[in-house]
C-alpha cells in the first residue's frame, strides 16, 4: 500500500515536471533572422511590433512591462507584439525564462540567434546603430514601417501606435 | 559706449558658445573615417594616465570601450586579450576604456577594473573614461565598441569603425574578424577593406541621463 502510494506520487511528480517543461520551452523560441524576416515580410492586415531587448540590458528591462501592457491593450486591436530577445541561446533556462515569469510577460517572447549582428542589422532599419532597446512597427497592408532606437517616449509611442493601428472594419 | 562694446562682444561670444553646443550635440555620432582622432589622457588601472602619444613606438592603436558588467563585454574579454598579445609588438596594442558610470554599475568602479585586470592578467592599458567625454567623442553608443587609429606624424586617423568579429557567442564560430582583418590591412600599407561594421552590445549609460 505506502509503495504503491509512493510510485503514484513519482508518477504524478514526473507528469507534472514533464508538463512544467513543456509550457516553459514554449515561452521561448529560439529564431534565426530568416524566420523574424518571414514575420515582417508577412502581409497581413495586423500590425506587428518588434521589440528588441535582452535581460542583461538595463534601459529595456526598465520598460518592458510597459511593452507588455501595451501589447494586452492593442491586441484586440490587431497590433500584435514580439518581444525579440538577443540573449545569448545559453542563457534561456537561468535568465531569460525566469525573467519572463518574474514579470509576468504574456506576449511573445522569441529569442534571436544570429550573432553576425553586421548581416542584419542594416535590414530592420538602415539608421540603427546595433543599441537596444530598439523598436520596429510594420503594416505591409498599410505600407508604414516605423522605427526608433532607444527607451520609447511614451507619449510619442503611443501616438505612432494609433497611427499603425488598422482601421476598424477593415478587413 | 565702452559698456555697448562690451555686452555686444559678450553677446557674440554667447552665440559662438551656442553654435558649439549645437554642433555638439549633431555630431553624436562621433568621428568618421578618415578624421583626425583627439588625444586623450585617462586614468590607467596599471597606475597614472596614459594618452595615446605617449607609447612612441605605437603606428597606431586597437580602442575598444569595453567594461566589466556587460555579458557581450565578458564574451569578448579573452579575444581582446588575444587581439593584444598578437598586434602589440606589432605596433597596434590595445587601449580598452571602461565609459560606463560606475553609478548605475557597480562592477564598473576603478576598483572594480582594477581587480578584473589584475585577476585576468590584461597586458594592456585599461582606461575608464571618468567624463564619458572620449566615449563622446568617439560616438560609442555601447559595449564592446571598437576602433582602429593609425599614427600620421603626430595625429592618429580613424581607420575602422564597428565589431570585433562576426559572432558575439562563440569565438569558435567567427568566421570574419572585423579587427584583425582592419590591422592587417594597415600594416600591409593597403587601406582598411571592410571599415564600418554594426554590432550589439550594452548601452553605456551616461552619466546624469
Amino acid at each position: 500500500m505506502f509503495l504503491k502510494r509512493n510510485i503514484l506520487m513519482l508518477i504524478l511528480g514526473l507528469y507534472l515536471s514533464v508538463i512544467q517543461a513543456f509550457s516553459q520551452s514554449e515561452k521561448v523560441r529560439v529564431i534565426r533572422f530568416e524566420d523574424l524576416r518571414k514575420e515582417i515580410n508577412h502581409v497581413t492586415d495586423t500590425t506587428l511590433v518588434v521589440h528588441f531587448w535582452a535581460t542583461w540590458c538595463k534601459p529595456c528591462v526598465e520598460e518592458l512591462p510597459n511593452y507588455e501592457k501595451l501589447s494586452q491593450e492593442y491586441a484586440k486591436k490587431r497590433i500584435r507584439f514580439l518581444m525579440v530577445s538577443m540573449d545569448f541561446p545559453k542563457d534561456i533556462k537561468d535568465k531569460v525564462e525566469p525573467f519572463i515569469a518574474k514579470n509576468s510577460i504574456n506576449s511573445e517572447v522569441v529569442l534571436l540567434d544570429e550573432p553576425d549582428y553586421n548581416a542584419w542589422i542594416d535590414e530592420i532599419d538602415k539608421d540603427w546603430s546595433g543599441t537596444i532597446p530598439a523598436t520596429l512597427m510594420v503594416n505591409l497592408t498599410m505600407r508604414k514601417r516605423i522605427f526608433f532606437e532607444g527607451q520609447a517616449k511614451m507619449d510619442k509611442f503611443l501616438e505612432e501606435l494609433k497611427e499603425m493601428t488598422p482601421v476598424a472594419g477593415e478587413n | 559706449m565702452k559698456k555697448i562694446y562690451i555686452l555686444s562682444s559678450m553677446g557674440v561670444i554667447l552665440m559662438g558658445l551656442a553654435v558649439i553646443f549645437a554642433f555638439t550635440n549633431s555630431a553624436d555620432k562621433g568621428y568618421a573615417i578618415g578624421d583626425v582622432v583627439n588625444d586623450f589622457k585617462l586614468k590607467s588601472t596599471s597606475g597614472g594616465v596614459t594618452s595615446m602619444a605617449e607609447n612612441k613606438s605605437a603606428k597606431g592603436y586597437i580602442i575598444v570601450f569595453t567594461c566589466n558588467h556587460c555579458p557581450f563585454s565578458k564574451a569578448y574579454e579573452s579575444r581582446i586579450m588575444a587581439l593584444d598579445k598578437k598586434y602589440a609588438s606589432l605596433g597596434y596594442p590595445v587601449l580598452a576604456i571602461n565609459p560606463n558610470d560606475p553609478a548605475a554599475y557597480e562592477e564598473d568602479t576603478f576598483e572594480n577594473m582594477q581587480a578584473v585586470a589584475k585577476s585576468k592578467g590584461y597586458t594592456f592599458e585599461y582606461l575608464q573614461d571618468e567624463t564619458q567625454s572620449v566615449a563622446r567623442a568617439f560616438g560609442a553608443a555601447r559595449t564592446p565598441s571598437a576602433y582602429v587609429v593609425k599614427r600620421e606624424g603626430d595625429k592618429f586617423i580613424m581607420q575602422y569603425i564597428g565589431g570585433i568579429d562576426d559572432n558575439s557567442q562563440d569565438a569558435n564560430g567567427v568566421t570574419k574578424r572585423y579587427i584583425e582583418d582592419a590591422v592587417n590591412n594597415l600594416l600591409s600599407g593597403k587601406p582598411v577593406v571592410v571599415n564600418l561594421t554594426k554590432s550589439v552590445g550594452c548601452a553605456i549609460k551616461w552619466k546624469g541621463v
